[in-house]
C-alpha cells in the first residue's frame, strides 16, 4: 500500500456572511476578504502538520492546486512541493497535480518539477490535471482547447525529461524555439505520473492508455467500480493487465479520540463541499467547450439554472452512510476503510484528513492517531488483499517505458548523495 | 414567398444558407448567439433585395471547422462563399459579432462590397466601457442582456427558452470560445487595418447598448474613411427590437439616399 495524507489547505477565515451575500466564493468573490495574516498562520501550520505526517509513518503527502477561491490556498503546488522536498526526508511528494492547460510554458514546468525531484532526492510523483473551469478563466486559458493543451503539454514535458536537448517543438498549442533545460529529474526515465479525476471517462481512458495510475477522487463505491471497469478494459486493449498498482483512491477520513468529536469536526467537510459544489457558478465550473459534446445538453440546462448539481445537499449522515466520508475513532475508521479496500482494491490510498475550520491541534491529533493506529491496520488489510503499490512492485513508470525498470528509490537517493 | 434553406460546401465544410427576395443582393452576418430564423428584419429587406443569411461555420447547422482559431479564419471561409455565390459587389450587413467578421472580410478585399452596414459591431477595442464578457455568465443571461425589452425576448425565444434552444446557444458559444477567447471580442490590428477600407459604411448603434459600448461605434466611424454613424434608441439586438427602423436605415443607405 501507498498511504498518503491530504488536505485542500483551505483559507476558511473569510466572513461567511459575505460569501452568502454574493452567492459564490470563487473567481469574482472580492479578494479584499482575504486576510494575509491568517494566510501566513495557516501556511505555516500546514507545514508543521506535514512534518508530523512524515514522523507518524505516512508514505506520502498529496498536494493539489486551485485558484481564486478560499477552499484551497495552493496557488502553485510546486512552491509547497519544493519546501517539502527540503523539510522532509522520506515521504513521497505527490502532486495531483499541476494543471497543464493553464501553463503557457510547459518546459518551465518540467524544469520546476526536475528541481523538486532533485531537491527531494527522487521523491517526486508528478501528477497532472486539466484544472477546473475557474482555473481556465482566471488564467485566461481557452477552455475549448483544455484537453488538447493537457495532452500536448504532457507530451512536451515527458519529452523534455527524456530526450536530450537541444531540440525544437512546433505543436498545435505550444511552440518552443529551443528545448534544452539544464535541470532534469533525478528519477529515470522520469518521475512517476499519476492522474486524479472524478470519473470523466476521457481522463480514465487516457490514463489507462498510458498505464498511469488513476486516483479516483472520493467517489461512492459503485462509481469507483465503474471507473475500474473502464480502466481495466482499456488496459486490456492496450496490451496489459491492470492491477491494484494502477488504482488509487482519495477518501475524506477524519480521526479523533472520540466519535463525537470526529463527527463534529467532520462537519467541516460540509463547508468544503459547499465551497466546491454549492458556492461556485455552473458557468465558471465548466465553461463552454471544457467538457466533451456528451455533456453539452446537461450543462446547458445546468448553466441556465433549469437543473442543479446532484448531491450538493447530501447530509453528513448520508455521506457517512454511503462511505464517501468517514469519521470516528481509529478502530471505527479502520473497519470502514476495510470495506472500501475490499470492494474497490486500491493500492494507493489518500486520506483526506482535515478541512474547513478544523483547528491546528485537532488536525495534528487526526494525523497522529491515523499514523499510529489506522495506517498499521490498513497496511495489514492491504497485505491480505494483495494490494501492492507501484513502489512495492517497482512497476514501469508508463506503458511507453514498460520495457524499462525504473531504479528503486533508494538507488535514486544514493545517486544524489 | 417563403425563404429557402440550403447547405453549401465551402472550404471543406457545409454552411447553412437561408435566402429570400429578389433584386440587388444583401448578405446579413448574424450575431454570436446564432440566427433565430427568418426575422422580420430580413423580410423587410427582401421586399426589395435578394437577402442571403448564412450561418457562420461552427454555428447553428453549419459544420464546425475544427481547425479555425480566430475570427479572420471565418472571414476567409466566407470570402470563398461569396465568390461561389457570384456576389462580387454586394451590400452586406454585420450584426454584432457578424459585424466583426464582415469588417475582417472588408480589410482583406473591400472590392467584394458595395456597402457595409455595421450594427453594434464587435471587433474593435472600446475606448470607454467594456464588451460584456459572455464567458462569465450563462447564455440565457447573455442573450437577455442584449434586449431592451424582456417581453420582446420572450416573443422570440419564449419566456423559458426550450432546452434545444439552450443547446444551440451552447454550440454557438463553443465556437465563439474557439475563435474569440483572447483578446476578447476584438482584433488589436483593427484600428489600423480599417483605415484602408474605402467602402461606404453605415455604422448603426443602439444608444442603450449593454453588450458593445458606443465607443466601438465611434471608433469605426472615426477610423473608416467613408463611414457615418447613426445612433438610435435601443440595445444590442436592433434587428429583433427595432427592425423597422433598422430596415429603413439599411435600405436607404444601400440606395444611396
Amino acid at each position: 500500500m501507498h498511504l498518503m495524507y491530504f488536505t485542500e489547505q483551505p483559507m476558511s477565515a473569510y466572513p461567511k456572511a459575505e460569501g452568502d451575500r454574493y452567492g459564490y466564493t470563487a473567481l469574482l468573490f472580492p479578494n479584499k476578504f482575504f486576510d494575509a495574516a491568517e494566510g501566513s498562520r495557516l501556511y505555516n501550520e500546514r507545514l508543521e502538520e506535514y512534518k508530523l505526517v512524515e514522523e507518524v509513518g505516512y508514505d506520502g503527502i498529496m498536494l493539489n492546486e486551485h485558484h481564486t477561491a478560499p477552499f484551497c490556498m495552493q496557488a502553485k503546488i510546486n512552491i509547497c512541493a519544493a519546501i517539502l522536498g527540503a523539510i522532509t526526508k522520506r515521504v513521497k511528494i505527490v502532486l495531483l497535480g499541476n494543471p497543464l492547460p493553464i501553463a503557457d510554458n510547459p518546459v518551465r514546468l518540467a524544469e520546476e518539477l526536475a528541481m523538486i525531484d532533485m531537491i527531494s532526492k527522487g521523491r517526486l510523483v508528478s501528477g497532472f490535471v486539466r484544472g477546473g473551469g475557474v482555473e481556465s478563466l482566471q488564467a485566461n486559458a481557452n477552455p475549448a482547447f483544455n484537453r488538447e493543451r493537457f495532452e500536448e503539454a504532457h507530451d512536451l514535458i515527458v519529452k523534455t525529461w527524456t530526450t536530450p536537448g537541444p531540440w525544437r517543438w512546433e505543436g498545435n498549442h505550444y511552440q518552443m524555439r529551443v528545448v534544452n533545460p539544464w535541470a532534469l529529474p533525478l528519477q529515470k526515465p522520469h518521475p512517476r505520473i499519476w492522474i486524479p479525476g472524478v470519473s470523466s471517462r476521457e481522463t480514465i481512458v487516457w490514463s489507462a492508455q498510458h498505464r498511469y495510475p488513476y486516483i479516483a477522487l472520493n467517489l461512492p463505491i459503485e462509481e469507483s467500480k465503474n471507473v475500474w471497469k473502464i480502466y481495466d478494459q482499456v488496459a486490456k486493449e492496450s496490451g496489459y493487465e491492470a492491477s491494484p498498482a494502477e488504482r488509487g483512491y482519495l477518501i475524506r477520513c477524519h480521526v479523533a479520540e472520540t466519535e463525537e468529536k470526529a463527527i463534529r469536526n467532520a462537519r467541516e467537510f460540509m463547508w468544503m463541499q459547499g465551497e466546491f459544489t454549492g458556492l461556485t457558478h455552473p458557468v465558471w465550473a465548466a465553461p463552454s467547450g471544457y467538457l466533451g459534446t456528451w455533456a453539452r445538453r446537461a450543462m446547458a440546462e445546468l448553466r441556465a439554472g433549469y437543473t442543479h448539481v446532484r448531491g450538493v445537499n447530501a447530509s453528513l449522515e448520508r455521506q457517512m452512510q454511503n462511505l464517501t466520508l468517514i469519521a470516528g475513532t481509529p478502530t471505527q475508521v479502520v473497519e470502514k476503510l476495510r470495506i472500501i479496500m475490499e470492494e474497490t482494491r486500491p493500492s494507493i490510498l489518500a486520506l483526506y484528513g482535515n478541512d474547513g475550520r478544523i483547528n491546528h491541534e485537532d488536525s495534528k491529533t487526526c494525523i497522529r492517531l491515523t499514523g499510529q493506529e489506522v495506517l498499521p491496520a490498513v497496511r495489514e488489510i492491504g497485505k491480505k488483499l494483495g494490494l501492492e503499490s507501484p513502489f512495492d512492485l517497482n512497476t514501469p513508470v508508463s506503458l511507453a517505458y514498460s520495457g524499462v525498470q525504473p531504479p528503486k528509490p533508494a538507488e535514486s537517493a544514493a545517486a544524489a548523495n | 414567398m417563403s425563404f429557402t434553406e440550403s447547405s453549401v460546401d465551402v472550404v471543406g465544410g457545409k454552411v447553412q444558407l437561408l435566402k429570400d427576395g429578389s433584386g440587388p443582393p444583401v448578405v446579413v452576418f448574424h450575431h454570436d448567439i446564432g440566427n433565430p430564423g427568418w426575422l422580420p428584419y430580413y423580410m423587410e429587406l427582401a421586399e426589395s433585395h435578394t437577402v442571403y443569411v448564412p450561418s457562420h461555420p461552427g454555428y447553428g447547422k453549419s459544420e464546425r471547422p475544427e481547425w479555425a482559431r480566430n475570427v479572420r479564419d471565418i472571414a476567409g471561409i466566407y470570402q470563398r462563399l461569396l465568390r461561389d455565390l457570384g456576389l462580387n459587389s454586394t451590400a452586406a450587413v454585420g450584426l454584432g459579432f457578424g459585424g466583426w467578421i464582415l469588417v475582417e472580410m472588408a480589410t482583406m478585399c473591400h472590392h467584394e462590397f458595395s456597402h457595409l452596414v455595421l450594427v453594434n459591431a464587435m471587433g474593435i477595442q472600446p475606448t470607454r466601457g467594456e464588451i460584456i464578457d459572455q464567458f462569465l455568465i450563462s447564455t440565457l443571461d447573455y442573450v437577455r442582456a442584449g434586449f431592451a425589452s424582456q417581453e420582446r425576448f420572450a416573443d422570440v425565444y419564449k419566456e423559458r427558452p426550450d432546452v434545444d434552444q439552450l443547446v444551440t446557444w451552447e454550440i454557438n458559444r463553443e465556437m465563439t470560445t474557439r475563435i474569440a477567447w483572447k483578446p476578447y471580442m476584438f482584433n488589436q490590428a483593427m484600428p489600423h487595418l480599417i483605415k484602408a477600407v474605402t467602402v461606404p459604411t453605415l455604422v448603426v448603434w443602439g444608444k442603450q447598448n449593454r453588450v458593445v459600448p458606443l465607443s466601438c461605434g465611434e471608433r469605426y466611424q472615426q477610423l473608416m474613411p467613408k463611414a457615418k454613424l447613426e445612433v438610435i434608441d435601443g440595445n444590442h439586438y436592433l434587428e429583433m427590437e427595432k427592425h423597422h427602423e433598422l430596415a429603413r436605415l439599411t435600405k436607404s443607405f444601400i440606395a444611396g439616399k
